[in-house]
């Protein structure tokens, strides 16, 4: 948050600088589009409550801690065990995610975090975006990776939320946020070539960008990338996808990403977010409309149209969606039926590619002090793989960039082989 | 025309300046203005009585405008305020205090939407049950005392559900409510401990939200009650000083006297060193700079004057306006503009008679800042955060659609400027104030001049219309 705002803040002239000029910029998209590989991360926000997304539903601890929020045992979507033999289930509304996952096209990696986790959404989110634990301050980690690339097309990273994320910001990197495809269009008071007219003096005017005025600076590169970028963007809209899309945040972000992957825009990496996981109060886990079921039913109802669709139109291989949250929940549930903030989770990984399975083991849920799959007091659950060891997992094996570089160390882990 | 410092100072201090605001600063020195914004409670407070009314901007609702109980049209009753009250700095610093005690309308409606527009932005003179929204609690100590502040919105209903402190018992402490007082009201991140989060979870145990049923959504009445036998009544010890004496512990107290407990750690926070520095800086990042490090001797000469005055604002905010820092003219258009001060501003100057704020609420979603709905309890993002290419385009999009609605306005405006492109493109620059025209003026004249000059009505209304997509749509537009 704040270290967010002093990273943009030092990097604005950065970010103009390196903008490249319109004519070398369909080049720029067909180089980098040379490999078609590409990456979506999906972040949810709010702090997810792994063990309800993949339930440990053998541990009677998880059911003498959570006495109105545990999922029944008959409920679960059985998925095996773990490598230590520990059965797991998918949350009961996770359907299409299990045939995904019977598909083997999907990975979760159990118990992801890192030492002294912080239990503040924003220091939280800080730190799993700059992937330099305990610093939340400083470039994210797929802006550094992205900047390795050299100049960059304006849509090479592309988020569907509004905002950049922290984990998208480097110098020298700049973000096209599309949020929607018909807002990302130039309106005109005027028609016809009146309004063209309008649309060449307003590129006109961002082309001048005034060096000595960072800010300035920013403001028009931010809007010459909008005008340079208009007319590509605007095939996406023109997308029709195989599946249909729910109708809902989640679902038509993952249609736009699939648009754009479908028409070749050749972005390299995808910001999607869905949020509302924040649930310290009436989670209900299991009711029909229950806070939490309502959560997992946008995730899978959302991750399994995309996952068909990329399947039917041939980019299910080109495809990597790796999930995070910022924090993990409480084991214990508190009084308003709900959960307050804890450590480690579960991040999923999915596509084409992946080796689908069950990553690391689940924590012991027993709240004995000397319980080393614990921390605090046996309140959460401590973490058992590094968040960086997924990090460099995708960075090395998929997008084929340098990860000791990029995250500064070798957090490079053989075992988390999920792609 | 009014003198730069004081334009500099409406853009801050307010949205902007219209020709009516003009008028009233014209002719009043620039301690005069900064002394009738500051001390704005002479200036009568009427301009509720104004929506509606011809020669005002116009607002759209789905049946009778119902500001207390439909959010959209509360959402426009704020917006109308920004445009037209008299008082623009209470104005600016209750968008502040939003965004500091940054709640969400979305959560709040869980007890039901009519309800959840009351408890966000009800006038208690107009409602059924006199519930008071806490946009006008916050509108009310706008220039109050942060410890006054601090503890009404510990009790405010619309806080209460949340942060959650509604469900806080002692034999459940719930930590949302604790953690964010001490992290983003008051201390900030590396000044508590999780063992501080634990304490202040438990010293606000049984601080709940009543609520009497009334005939149904629209009409139930809340307020906080502390329930004495929720309340936790051991100890509870600190990382920092409670007390002045150093003392670090809230000892154990009856249930029934528990309620200081939560007033003595209010108490303590507002009055902390670090609180003191962290709203000064809020305060400096909010009227002088986003963008360059605060300066420390002003901080620390900020944070006396606030711990001075009991954590009052409003001297802390005169001595920013008046200070060189502020007034110096190399800042002026340096700061982002945040969606609504743009939205203001651009109505402010363009012109409103004929359009509706209902119009700017899409718009404003889509820029990044729909009010009563912060993306978090942080608040939004600030200053370069503000930008992105698709909410730039949404800027751009606005300024369109503003420019086509005083399309005639404008033309008929402009006759006086009929006799050349320069003369056109010259009474559009006075009327916008863009930060610095000088590298965008060839453009805008070669825009203007396109084709056969004719000065024709049509002509006028064309290009006056293109004029102002283009200023509005202009980076140099961006800064206040």
């Amino acid at each position: 948050m704040i270290s967010r705002r002093q990273f943009v803040k030092n990097g604005v002239a950065a970010f103009t600088v390196s903008f490249a000029a319109p004519a070398f910029l369909s080049d720029l998209a067909k180089a980098q589009g040379a490999s078609s590989r590409n990456l979506v991360v999906l972040a949810l926000a709010g702090g997810n409550d792994g063990l309800s997304t993949l339930v440990p539903y053998t541990d009677a601890f998880y059911y003498s801690r959570r006495p109105t929020i545990a999922i029944p045992a008959g409920t679960v979507l059985q998925i095996g065990s773990d490598s230590n033999g520990k059965a797991l289930g998918l949350h009961p509304r996770l359907t299409g995610l299990r045939g995904v996952f019977n598909s083997g096209h999907l990975a979760f990696v159990q118990r992801v975090g890192y030492k002294n986790s912080s239990r503040s959404h924003f220091t939280g989110t800080d730190i799993w975006s700059v992937a330099n634990p305990p610093s939340s301050q400083g470039s994210g980690w797929v802006g550094r990776y992205l900047s390795t690339l050299g100049p960059l097309d304006p849509l090479a990273a592309w988020t569907t939320t509004g905002d950049t994320p922290h984990s998208m910001l480097a110098s020298g990197v700049s973000v096209a946020a599309i949020s929607s495809i018909n807002n990302f269009a130039f309106a005109s008071p005027n028609s016809g070539s009146e309004a063209t007219l309008e649309r060449t003096t307003a590129a006109a005017i961002a082309s001048h960008v005034p060096v000595n005025q960072p800010h300035l600076a920013f403001v028009a590169s931010t809007v010459q990338g909008a005008m340079t970028t208009l007319d590509r963007v605007a095939t996406v809209g023109t997308y029709s996808p195989s599946v249909t899309y729910p109708n809902n945040g989640l679902g038509q972000a993952l249609r736009m990403v699939a648009g754009a992957m479908s028409k070749g825009i050749g972005t390299k990496v995808f910001f999607v977010q869905t949020g509302g996981f924040d649930t310290h109060a009436s989670q209900d886990t299991n009711g029909a409309n229950g806070a939490y079921v309502r959560l997992m039913a946008t995730l899978d109802d959302g991750l399994t149209a995309f996952h068909n669709d990329l399947r039917n139109t041939g980019l299910l291989n080109d495809t990597l969606v790796l999930s995070f949250s910022e924090f993990g929940r409480r084991i214990t549930e508190n009084g308003s039926r709900g959960t307050d903030h804890g450590a480690a989770s579960v991040m999923m990984a999915m596509g084409g590619l992946v080796r689908g399975g069950i990553y690391g083991t689940a924590a012991s849920l027993n709240p004995d002090p000397s319980n080393a799959t614990l921390e605090n007091g046996g309140g959460d659950v401590t973490y058992e793989t590094d968040f960086r060891s997924a990090y460099a997992r995708v960075i090395d094996n998929w997008l084929g960039g340098d990860s000791v570089a990029i995250l500064g160390g070798n957090f490079k882990k053989p075992s988390l082989s999920f792609v | 025309m009014v003198d730069d410092s004081i334009a500099h100072l409406l853009r801050r201090a307010g949205f902007g300046a219209s020709s009516d605001d003009l008028a009233t600063y014209g002719s009043i020195s620039y301690n005069a203005a900064v002394d009738r914004l500051v001390n704005y409670e002479p200036t009568p407070d009427d301009v509720d009585e104004k929506i509606g009314q011809a020669g005002f901007v116009g607002t759209t609702s789905n049946g009778k405008f119902s500001p207390n109980t439909v959010i959209s049209d509360a959402r426009q009753r704020w917006l109308f305020r920004m445009v037209h009250s008299h008082r623009p700095l209470q104005e600016k610093m209750t968008l502040f205090w939003h965004n500091y005690f940054a709640t969400g309308y979305t959560k709040v409606a869980n007890v039901g939407q009519q309800d959840g527009t009351r408890l966000m932005a009800a006038k208690a003179s107009e409602d059924s049950r006199g519930q008071q929204g806490q946009i006008e609690l916050l509108r009310e100590n706008a220039l109050g005392s942060l410890r006054t502040l601090l503890t009404a919105i510990s009790q405010d209903p619309a806080m209460l559900v949340w942060l959650d402190g509604n469900t806080n018992t002692r034999q459940n402490p719930q930590e949302n409510f604790g953690r964010e007082l001490m992290e983003l009201f008051s201390r900030g991140v590396g000044f508590y401990t999780e063992q501080d989060v634990y304490a202040a979870a438990r010293v606000f145990t049984g601080w709940n939200l009543r609520i009497d049923r009334g005939t149904g959504d629209g009409n139930n009445a809340y307020s906080f009650v502390y329930n004495a036998n929720l309340h936790e009544t051991a100890a509870k010890t600190f990382s920092f000083p409670i007390y002045s004496d150093g003392g670090t512990t809230i000892a154990s107290r009856a249930s029934s006297a528990g309620m200081q407990d939560g007033f003595d750690l209010i108490n303590a926070l507002a009055m902390h060193p670090e609180t003191a520095r962290r709203v000064v800086t809020k305060l400096y990042e909010f009227f002088v700079s986003e963008t360059e490090p605060a300066p420390a001797a002003f901080i620390n000469h900020l944070a006396l004057i606030y711990l001075q005055n009991g954590s009052n604002i409003r001297p802390v905010v005169q001595t920013i306006l008046l200070s060189p820092q502020f007034t110096d003219p190399s800042v002026y258009f340096t700061r982002y503009s945040w969606p609504v001060e743009y939205v203001v501003r651009a109505i402010k100057e363009t012109g409103w008679t004929g359009f509706s704020l209902g119009t700017a609420l899409t718009p404003l979603v889509n820029m990044g800042q729909q009010l009563f709905e912060p993306p978090d309890v942080a608040g939004w993002d600030l200053g370069p955060l503000w930008f992105s290419t698709g909410k730039m385009l949404a800027r751009m999009n606005f300024a369109s659609t503003l420019a086509l609605n005083q399309k005639f306005r404008l033309g008929s405006a402009a006759a006086g400027a009929r006799g050349s492109a320069q003369a056109l493109l010259n009474f559009m620059l006075a009327k916008m104030t863009p930060a610095d025209e000088s590298g965008m003026y060839a453009d805008l004249l070669a825009y203007t001049g396109t084709g056969t000059w004719t000065g024709s009505d049509a002509q006028l209304q064309t290009r006056a219309s293109g004029l102002a997509h283009l200023i509005l749509g202009s980076a140099e537009y961006q800064f206040v």
